[in-house]
């Protein structure tokens, strides 16, 4: 579309004429602020719980689950040494034989979202797909936070839809 | 043919006082736009449209992404 607009308004007259390549999911993907409507409302980074527990994959089960229990979350988040997420346990995995090491545990690959979702849309998602948490992640896979399912419907009170979900494009 | 540019180079545009216009429908300019952006939907860059650019200054069009 940016092309086709600019290649227009060349036609229209206009000299210096620049086309933004990455448009406005790169600007978001990137961190930068945005003005307007969903600026004023949270969005999943927001809500996202960073203090979340992290592991590595040669980590013991049974240590990474009282790591997870003493923050309050039955849940943690496997990452590499620049926290980009390898995988994910939840409840589920954490109740598994405590011997194990974490990459025979874990759940591998989940999928992660971006910081800029905003937090209806993602409270959507997870009810649809019966999500209890989801790592929240930077465009380059590091570790934002962990978004509870709760925390984002709680969230997402009063929070109308948008006009363009952003999920679809990142997932 | 305008020139496709990068995020690097749109902030060193702006600051040397480029305009930027979102060409996506109205509804998505209002949920979210780069700063300081202004609202010019593709359908809408005509002769009435174009009247309220800036002819002086560069000029940045950008849409959702690379399409």
């Amino acid at each position: 579309m940016a092309p086709r607009a600019a290649a227009r308004l060349e036609t229209l007259g206009f000299k210096d004429v620049f086309h933004y390549k990455g448009g406005k999911l790169d600007w978001m993907a990137s961190g930068q602020l945005t003005e307007g409507e969903n600026s004023k409302r949270p969005r999943a980074a927001d809500v996202a719980r960073n203090d979340v527990a992290t592991c590595r994959l040669d980590d013991r089960l049974g240590d990474v689950r009282e790591r997870a229990h003493a923050t309050g979350l039955d849940a943690a988040v496997v990452v590499d040494a620049q926290r980009v997420v390898l995988g994910l346990l939840r409840g589920a995995e954490l109740a598994k034989d405590p011997d194990l090491t974490i990459d025979r545990a874990m759940r591998p690959g989940p999928s992660t979202f971006r910081p800029y979702v905003p937090i209806k849309e993602m409270a959507d998602y997870m009810d649809k797909h019966n999500l209890e948490s989801s790592p929240i992640t930077t465009s380059d896979g590091k570790l934002v936070g962990l978004l509870l399912h709760s925390d984002a419907r709680q969230q997402a009170e009063g929070c109308p839809d948008c006009a363009r979900p952003m999920i679809q494009t990142v997932l | 043919m305008a020139t496709a540019i990068d995020r690097d180079r749109v902030q060193q545009l702006v600051d040397k006082g480029a305009q930027l216009v979102e060409v996506l429908p109205a509804k998505e300019y209002e949920e979210d736009h780069l700063p300081g952006a202004r609202s010019v939907p593709l359908r809408q860059i005509n002769q009435e449209g174009a009247a309220t650019l800036d002819r002086s200054r560069p000029l940045i069009v950008y849409c959702w992404d690379m399409a």
